[in-house]
């Protein structure tokens, strides 16, 4: 179906729901390159105007990806749950984000629709929100998950440890270990990006990270992102792995691309479920996600960056993940060009996650060729701790030296825990204060060279 | 005067050694210390000169005649560095009155291996590294073989070396290009190889080296992994997935050093 409207006297027209969706998104340049922004700002706010009028129950019917060659379409029409979708069921898309801003929709009413909300609802109406707006409605969504901590908790901000190193030197990744540990992050998982692909390597790391998470007793998970079905082999072997990683994307095509469909993520979690290694929960996924990758793949259908990316979330929704991080400065800027294009599409990957009852977090980050440095994370890193993100990345001094791109840094984690009172997870804030790293009014403090985990290092460093 | 009793000093200084990664910067507060803030923002910005400087094409030019290669130049559909970032895909082709040029200048029968330098994302990486790894290449270069002239190229992505190749009637080419820089190694160079170069060919039908740089591996490793694999495309006719990169087997004993140093 074809929409129109007139703007200021001009007339604009729409060939279809998939061209109104592009047109209304913020200016981004993945979707320039993509051929598929409004070419104006009239016809920007022509595609918000008419996007505004449509129906929710739309989305159900007019389908943006076809259902026949695609099965993350399948998995949206096929799981969507009609009877939590019926409140909000009459509602326009404008009339959506005035009941989502509405004092109605609090916690436990936002939590109870989650199921009936579609990726494409949800990317609809964050094309109509401002960035406040974003913050506003996601800070009431609560999406709450466990393994060996409870994470996601309200007042609460976990990070993820990312220790990597170039060569995969164990001395190397367990410094930076001890590094994140002794600065309070680690609660959301400690994460490994390996520079290998071998197996018997892979193996080395799971035993490396399991050590030391068992040498100090810390209530928190590790995590290998390796290609998924790598994972599966080393649970074969008898790796201990607590989550099983994967990039997924939203549609089939991209997720070809990476070497996954959905029978390989079923496959994965089942083996990792039949560990039974989490304690408070059995949230055995970790997924990472972010605007763009579809257009990499060659595989959008003409559909905009931002829409295929809250696909992604309905794929991670299938398998009760803990986490869920959009990496989302980490393309490059023929996609999200500057600072102003992440910030946003920071807001929204995360609003739109939530929403869709998705543990996100997010890879605050830039790299080298973007329009961005650290004043631009640092607006973004604020405005999500305000609107409630689940978790964000720690790594030394935000130097990635393994991928080449800057995150959020240990300082960073804290800065935002002290501005706006967030806590690490209540089990991990129960470690990080036996172990005297974190004072009894929750502030993480420096430690003295006679501290426990100084005195007891990893066997691992101890062998250099 | 900085008053130092503010900054708390991490006690896990001498963890350092295992890593570049920036651990133990202590704190003030529990924010960096303003030494700390200085370095990365330096760090930060020769990575950001590295990709926005262009390169300089002359100097770069006499610098590869003195290594003892005739040289050409030519631009990609790229106008500027804006559009290089934004358009990906102008960067992947040659400007048509290069590709030109370069089919008139073509000699028969074509290089076996041509050569294109390429800025990509570091001038700084090109530079450095192209001069010294084609001197490398020239003494170790195989009998009989031809190169042509080593064709610089502005505003060049990896693919644009096929185009080259195409023009050029090569059998296969070998793409030297800055690497997108990290703030520990701004200057780091890649190098694609790619059988029976034409517009079209994927990243799965190339063999890459990267990371090289003094503090990475050196330009007589790479010059010597580069045609180990060159001679190798030439017995299967092919690069990518197809080809192994095995030359580190058959070193073994040998002095190239298949990585970084851990610290």
């Amino acid at each position: 179906m074809a929409y129109q409207t007139t703007v200021g006297g001009f007339n604009f027209r729409f060939d279809d729901l998939r061209a109104l969706m592009a047109r209304a998104t913020p200016a981004r340049s993945g979707d320039y390159l993509a051929g598929v922004a409004a070419e104006t700002d009239g016809e920007r706010m022509a595609a918000r105007v008419c996007l505004a009028d449509v129906p929710l129950k739309t989305f159900l019917e007019d389908l943006l990806v076809p259902y026949e060659s695609d099965e993350v379409t399948r998995l949206i029409i096929d799981s969507h749950d009609a009877r939590a979708f019926a409140p909000v069921s009459h509602l326009t898309v404008g009339g959506f984000r005035d009941w989502l801003l509405s004092d109605a929709a609090d916690s436990a009413t936002l939590a109870a629709i989650a199921p009936g909300i579609t990726p494409e609802m949800a990317a609809a109406v964050s094309k109509l929100m401002r960035n406040q707006d974003l913050i506003l409605v996601a800070r009431k969504c609560r999406v709450v998950t466990a393994f060996r901590d409870t994470v996601g908790l309200p007042g609460h901000l976990s990070v993820r440890l990312q220790p990597n190193h170039p060569t995969d030197d164990p001395r190397g990744i367990a410094a930076s270990m001890l590094d994140g540990l002794l600065y309070g992050a680690g609660d959301a998982v400690i994460g490994v990006n390996p520079a290998t692909d071998s197996i018997p390597a892979l193996m080395n790391l799971y035993d490396l990270l399991n050590e030391v998470i068992q040498q100090y007793g810390i209530p928190t998970q590790s995590c290998v992102l390796t290609h998924v079905t790598n994972q599966i082999q080393v649970m074969e072997k008898g790796a201990p792995v607590d989550l099983v990683f994967q990039s997924i994307a939203g549609t089939q095509k991209t997720n070809e691309s990476f070497g996954i469909n959905l029978g390989i993520l079923d496959e994965a979690r089942d083996a990792a479920l039949s560990l039974k290694r989490g304690t408070v929960g059995q949230n055995v996924m970790y997924f990472e996600t972010g605007q763009g990758s579809a257009l990499s793949a060659n595989a959008h259908h003409g559909v905009d960056q931002q829409t295929l990316e809250a696909r992604a979330y309905a794929v991670a929704r299938r398998y009760s993940p803990l986490l869920t991080n959009t990496v989302v400065g980490f393309i490059g800027p023929e996609y999200l060009f500057d600072g102003k294009q992440i910030i946003r599409a920071g807001l929204e990957d995360h609003f739109c996650g939530k929403l869709m009852g998705v543990p996100l977090g997010c890879d605050v980050c830039y790299t080298n060729h973007a329009e961005a440095d650290q004043n631009d994370m640092d607006t973004l890193l604020t405005l999500l701790g305000t609107a409630g993100i689940t978790f964000i990345m720690g790594i030394p001094g935000a130097d990635d030296i393994m991928l080449n791109y800057q995150t959020t840094s240990f300082h960073d984690a804290l800065y935002l825990r002290k501005l706006l009172g967030l806590r690490p997870s209540p089990e991990f804030e129960a470690w990080l204060k036996r172990m005297d790293i974190m004072d009894a009014a929750g502030q993480v403090q420096p430690v003295g060279s006679r501290h426990p985990m100084l005195q007891n290092l990893p066997r691992h460093l101890l062998a250099g | 005067m900085a008053d130092d009793s503010l900054v708390h000093p991490d006690p896990w200084q001498m963890l350092r050694r295992h890593t570049r990664a920036r651990i133990a910067l202590g704190r003030v507060g529990s924010s960096l210390p303003t030494r700390e803030v200085l370095d990365f923002g330096v760090s930060h910005a020769l990575a950001r000169d590295a990709v926005h400087l262009p390169l300089d094409t002359a100097a770069l030019q006499r610098d590869i005649e003195a290594v003892g290669f005739e040289v050409t130049q030519v631009a990609s559909r790229a106008a500027d560095r804006h559009t290089y970032l934004l358009r990906p895909d102008l960067g992947r082709r040659v400007a048509p009155e290069d590709v030109e040029r370069l089919k008139l200048d073509a000699r028969t029968p074509g290089p076996d291996l041509a050569l294109v330098v390429g800025d990509g994302l570091s001038s700084l990486a090109v530079a450095r590294q192209a001069p010294p790894l084609l001197a490398e290449l020239k003494a170790r270069w195989p009998e009989g073989w031809r190169s042509g002239a080593v064709v610089i190229a502005r505003q060049a992505r990896v693919a644009l070396a096929d185009e080259v190749g195409e023009a050029l009637g090569a059998r296969m080419v070998a793409m030297l290009i800055g690497e997108r820089p990290g703030l520990t190694s701004p200057d780091s160079l890649g190098v694609y190889l790619t059988w029976a170069p034409r517009v079209g060919c994927n990243d799965a039908q190339r063999n890459c080296i990267s990371n090289i740089r003094p503090e990475g591996l050196s330009h007589a490793a790479a010059a010597q992994k580069l045609l180990w694999l060159a001679r190798e495309a030439r017995r299967l006719e092919l690069t990518g997935v197809g080809l192994k990169d095995e030359s580190d087997v058959l070193e073994i004993g040998g002095d190239a050093p298949k990585a970084l140093p851990s610290a």
